[in-house]
Parts: structure tokens; C-alpha cells; sequence
């Protein structure tokens, strides 16, 4: 068999494989509800009302999409420039741990300065990390998908020394938790008494302005032809490794604000449990939104959704959770496939 | 000081370091199979996790060891089976392809464990592997008992690396693996299907790294536990490119990393607690890293590794 591109697909057509998609991932979660001996129509509809039934779901299942937004935006920005950095995870721990060391009280300021002052700083950590691998990989040939992961399993051991050492929460009767931020240091409520915060805007701001980057500017084009073909960019005069090292450095800032904003947002303190794989599922919220910063709003939305739903729906129905996991990696490959389908034909000899 | 070389000389060093070494040394195998033919397989972390589970799972419910084994490498198979047919005949990015294979198998296995087992707090446990001491070999001091007192599956590890040294370099299937990982025209010239050996070293690769899972709950542990793989398929990565893509060199590589892993576990007991605990846990990690950076200005890839090859296509 051989793949024939298809000539430009019309817009239903381009709609159809999504849809196809979708529908692929549903018979499979159907088949393990199944298998969990539960009835798939009722626990879609649970699902579907633990995500969006009620004001406090819609407003949890936003609270949850805001970090993979930002580790969606990060791994958007990476991949289209072709560097692969799986380590948003590790980032958005370092975020967090400067938001904690920052905003516990080290810098006695008003919230104005306060929190760019942090926001700059989180920043900055997560770009210098993911710039090492970026340095092994533009100047020894290092393959930075190795090099992320495995700075993923070193984070978080940093993370769990800082815990249990410097950054322990001296009231946390031993448990391994930072102190809570100070008041100048946390994002408000969006809505007085509810959980969405405004890490929430912060997301759309960075959506958009990732987009315009992406779109608008020499260096989102330069990322583009990179990703496309380092060799014919490096022949038309791009500074690749350059263009690569600043890709690495906006990639790695945008995860850490994911952990910058769960602190200073939502939990107010750093625990090892902060992200439950938020840098991983950032991998599957850019893929589904094709690695477009817009709609990589639109699937940290839905992806943010399933689990939320999934949550609900557990509890109701006794369907371990786990199968909102297995709904988004599902989602992941029949999503890439359907891309694939829609651009290509297979023809058999 | 004088203690931390001691342990050098010790057995139960050197035979943690095998025990250590085993389940590295089949997923190393089963991805360099997948590299030598050209395709990257990420799924690593996850098939791994999937074996583990399949494996210790079967024992559980009344299989006998050998056949935990062979099912844990026939799920392992099939997870080969998805990752070859999305990378190699529809040609997607193998790095998308592989990450989405680890966040499956690991949360297929996690949702099939809960199902299986709603009400346990703690993990159940298995009748293991147990050690199977080869006679007069095993008497030999020191490395008698590292190499020849290990249970069936470590001498199973190495004679993995023994067959696929003698499938790679001495067997024409061997030489069409390798020739598609370098230049699959070249086999397609010879009316051999490119396509075919891909996914075909995939899932045999794919199988390996799932039963290096299943030593984990069946030889090392006796039981299952969540994110028990813990990076070892990263490291297994990390390991090839470090043997240059060559078994020997692998087996090596997986020995010395193992050997140095159980060294900071006894090097961690000796320090008392003076320097935290978290600190030798990252070493395998950074050791893993460093080992990158070492070999990476000559390592030679593969050239045909992570590009499809669509036939007729130059």
C-alpha cells in the first residue's frame, strides 16, 4: 500500500475526521465500560454532566483546563519547531517552586510588583531548564526527547528534597508541603467564592499572544520553517540552533506558568501531588488542537472536561477513573490518524 | 571511604547488580531491535508497564510462571502491533506515535488493575521466580554467585543478547533489519518488504521490553504496583544510544548503570542520612544523561532511524 496526498479537502471533509475521531475514541472507552459491566450510554451522560452540567461543574472543568493550557501552549510551541520536549512536567514543578520560594514572604511587596515580579522569575526558571537540553541537543547532538524525560524523574526528586528540607512547612506536621503563599502573592477569584482564578485569563492572554507569535512575527515563521525542514531552513539563511534555543527558552516559560499559576491560583501551596501529569496531557491538548495556541484552548477545555467528568462519574457509577486517561491517549492516536487520512489516500498497490 | 570500596568485593553487591541489570537489559534489547530497523519506539515506558502487569496478573489468577511470561510478551506484542502500524506503513511522527503508546498502555493497565482488583489497599502478592543455582558454576566466589545463582529469567536476559547478537550479525533476516534501518531501499531492492521487517522487529522489540516489565513483579518484586517502571524505559533508551547500537555493547552498558545503581543504594545506607536520600535516587537519572553527552558526538544513528520509508518513494 502507498499514501497519495488528496488534492485541498473541503471543509466538511476537513470536519468529518475529527468527528471520526472522536467517535473512534468513544467505542473503545464504550467497550471498557462495558467491560466494567456499567451501561456506556449512562456513563457518557454522567461524564458529559460532570463536565458541563451545572455552573460548579463548567467552572471546575475551566479551573482544570487552565494549566493544560499553558503546558498545551508549551508543547505547541516546541513541536512546531520540531523540539521535542516532553519535560513540561519538570517545568511546571520549577515554576512552582519559584512561586513558593518568591511569594512565602521573601519579598515583602504589593501585589502589582509582586506577582510580574514572580510571573518573570517562574518564567525565566522554566526556560533556563528546558535550555539545557536544548544546548546538549544543538551542540553535542543530544536527543532531547531522552534528555526531558528523564530531567522529568530528576525534578521531581528536587522537588520532594526542597520539601523535605528548605521549603518544608514548618506547621505541616511533617507533612512534605510547602508554606502557603502570602495574600500579595495569589491570583484572585474570578468569581468571589468559586475556584476559577485568574490563571484562567493569564491562559487566554498567553494563547493569544503565542498565536500572534506564531502567525505574525519572524520568529514564529522561522520556528515554522525549522520544524518543516531544519535543512532547507539552515540553505535560506535561518539560524536554526538559534531559532531552536529560543523556541526551548518560550517552551520552557510557558509550562512553568502552569505550576506558577496552580500555586499562586489554586492551592496556594507546592505538594508533589500539584500536577497529576499536567506536562503529559499538554502533549495530547496540542496535538488534539493540531498546535494551534487558539485551539489549544479549545482541547485543554475538553481534555480538562473528560477528567473532570470522568471524576464525577466514577463516583456514581464505580468506573475507575482511569478511563479518562485511556479516552485522551485514545484520542491522541485516532486524532494524529485521522489527520493523516484527511491529507492523504491509501491506495493498495 | 575505605567501606564504600569494600563493597566492590562484596557478592550480594555484584548480584544485586545483575538482578538490577535484568530488566534493563531485555527492554535495551527490544529497543534496539525497533532502532536497528529504523523505528524509534517511545512506547517503551508504557509497553513495559503493560508486561509487568500482564505478567504478575496471569500468576495471580492461577497461570503458572512461564505462562505470566509468554502473555506479558504477547501484550507486549500487540502494543508493537499498534505502534508499527501507525509508524510504519501510515508513517505518522514516531514521537507523538510512541508518547501516545506510553500514556495508553499505562493507563489501560492502571484502569484494567483497579477493575481486577476494586478493594485492595495493598498490592497482592505472587509466588515469584525463585533463584535457580547452576551447578558448580555457582561455586565460583564472587562471580559464581552474581552471574550463575540469579533466577531462570536473568539467564533468559542474557541469552537474549546472545540471540539477537546472532540474529543482527549472522542471519539474513538480521542483515535486511539492519539494511532497513540504514538504507531501506536497498532492501526493497532485494524484493524484501521494508514494511514488513519494521514492524515485524517492532513487535518482537515491543515483546521484550514488556517481559523486562514482567521481571520487575515476577523475579525482582512479587507483586504490582503503580508507576513501578519508573523511568527505566527512558533509561533503556538512554542505554542504546550508549552501546552504540550494538547488544554487546548494551549488555555492558546495562550491567555498569545497574552496577552503579545498586553501589548508591549501599552508598546511601552508608551515609547515614547526611545527604538527602532524594539526591542518590537522581543519580541513575543524571548518570543516564551524562552517559549521553559522553558518547553522543560519535554515535552514528541508524540513517534511516525515525524516517518512514514509503516504497518507490526516494
Amino acid at each position: 500500500m502507498r499514501l497519495e496526498p488528496k488534492p485541498a479537502p473541503s471543509l466538511a471533509a476537513t470536519l468529518a475526521y475529527p468527528v471520526a475521531a472522536i467517535a473512534a475514541t468513544l467505542v473503545v472507552a464504550s467497550l471498557l465500560v462495558l467491560a466494567a459491566g456499567a451501561s456506556p450510554f449512562s456513563v457518557f451522560y454522567l461524564v458529559a454532566k460532570g463536565a458541563a452540567g451545572s455552573q460548579f461543574a463548567l467552572l471546575e472543568t475551566l479551573t482544570r483546563a487552565t494549566p493544560l493550557i499553558f503546558t498545551g501552549l508549551a508543547v505547541a510551541v516546541a513541536f512546531r519547531a520540531r523540539l521535542w520536549n516532553i519535560g513540561a512536567e519538570a517545568q511546571l514543578y520549577i515554576g512552582a517552586v519559584v512561586t513558593v520560594v518568591l511569594g512565602t514572604g521573601a519579598l515583602p511587596l504589593p501585589s502589582g510588583l509582586l506577582i510580574p515580579i514572580i510571573i518573570v522569575a517562574a518564567m525565566a526558571a522554566g526556560a533556563l531548564l528546558l535550555a539545557g537540553p536544548a544546548v546538549l541537543k544543538t551542540r553535542f547532538g543530544v536527543d532531547e526527547v531522552v534528555t526531558t524525560l528523564l530531567l522529568n524523574f530528576i525534578v521531581l526528586l528536587f522537588v520532594s528534597m526542597l520539601l523535605e528540607g528548605p521549603l518544608k512547612d514548618p506547621m505541616g506536621l511533617g507533612w512534605p508541603q510547602s508554606s502557603k503563599v502570602i495574600a500579595e502573592a495569589q491570583l484572585p477569584r474570578i468569581i468571589q467564592g468559586k475556584r476559577l482564578h485568574y490563571g484562567f485569563v493569564l491562559a487566554l492572554v498567553a494563547a493569544f499572544a503565542m498565536w500572534v507569535v506564531m502567525k505574525k512575527t519572524v520568529l514564529g515563521y522561522e520556528m515554522r520553517a525549522v520544524g518543516h525542514n531544519p535543512e532547507a531552513a539552515r540553505f535560506a539563511g535561518i539560524p536554526v540552533n538559534r531559532v531552536l534555543m529560543k523556541t526551548a527558552l518560550l517552551s520552557g516559560g510557558l509550562a512553568a506558568l502552569a505550576g506558577f499559576s496552580e500555586v499562586a491560583g489554586l492551592k496556594g501551596n507546592l505538594t508533589l501531588d500539584l500536577s497529576p501529569g499536567f506536562g503529559y496531557s499538554g502533549i495530547v491538548v496540542a496535538m488534539l488542537a493540531m498546535l494551534n495556541p487558539l485551539g489549544v484552548v479549545a482541547s485543554a477545555i475538553f481534555v480538562a472536561g473528560i477528567f473532570v467528568g470522568a471524576d464525577a462519574m466514577s463516583r456514581a457509577a464505580g468506573v475507575p477513573s482511569y478511563i479518562a486517561d485511556v479516552m485522551v491517549a485514545t484520542a491522541l492516536l485516532s486524532m494524529v490518524t485521522a489527520i493523516l487520512f484527511s491529507r492523504y489516500r491509501v491506495r493498495w498497490r | 571511604m575505605e567501606q564504600a570500596l569494600e563493597i566492590l568485593f562484596t557478592a550480594s553487591f555484584w548480584v544485586a547488580a545483575i538482578r538490577i541489570a535484568s530488566p534493563l537489559i531485555f527492554a535495551t534489547m527490544g529497543e534496539l531491535i525497533c532502532e536497528r530497523a529504523g523505528v524509534l519506539n517511545l512506547g517503551i515506558e508504557g509497553i513495559m508497564t503493560v508486561g509487568a502487569f500482564a505478567g504478575w496478573f496471569t500468576v495471580y489468577s492461577g497461570g503458572d510462571l512461564w505462562t505470566g511470561v509468554a502473555i506479558a510478551a504477547l501484550a507486549g506484542a500487540m502494543f508493537g502491533l499498534l505502534h508499527a502500524t501507525l509508524t510504519v506503513p501510515l508513517g505518522l511522527s514516531q514521537h507523538v506515535v510512541g508518547i501516545g503508546i506510553t500514556l495508553l498502555a499505562t493507563s489501560l493497565t492502571y484502569f484494567t488493575y483497579r477493575l481486577a482488583l476494586p478493594e485492595v489497599t495493598s498490592p497482592p502478592k505472587i509466588e515469584p521466580f525463585q533463584p535457580l543455582p547452576i551447578p558448580g558454576l555457582s561455586q565460583i566466589p564472587v562471580v559464581g554467585e552474581a552471574l550463575f545463582a540469579q533466577t531462570p529469567l536473568t539467564y533468559l536476559a542474557f541469552a537474549t543478547v546472545a540471540v539477537v547478537a546472532w540474529v543482527l550479525y549472522r542471519t539474513p533476516l538480521g542483515l535486511a533489519m539492519r539494511a532497513a534501518g540504514e538504507n531501506p531501499s536497498a532492501v526493497e531492492a532485494q524484493g524484501i518488504s521494508v514494511t514488513g521487517i519494521r514492524m515485524g522487529a517492532v513487535m518482537a522489540g515491543s515483546a521484550l521490553m514488556a517481559v523486562g516489565g514482567a521481571f520487575l513483579t515476577m523475579s525482582a518484586f512479587n507483586s504490582f504496583f503503580f508507576e513501578m517502571i519508573n523511568g527505566r524505559g527512558w533509561i533503556c533508551i538512554a542505554l542504546v544510544v550508549f552501546g552504540s547500537w550494538r547488544p554487546g555493547k548494551a549488555l555492558l552498558g546495562a550491567i555498569l548503570f545497574a552496577a552503579f545503581d545498586a553501589y548508591q543504594i549501599r552508598l546511601q545506607q552508608l551515609s547515614g542520612g547526611v545527604v538527602p536520600y532524594q539526591v542518590f535516587l537522581m543519580m541513575p537519572y543524571v548518570l543516564s544523561i551524562l552517559a549521553l553527552v559522553l558518547v553522543a558526538r560519535r554515535a552514528t544513528y541508524p540513517k534511516a532511524l525515525m524516517i518512514p520509508y514509503q516504497k518507490g518513494e526516494r
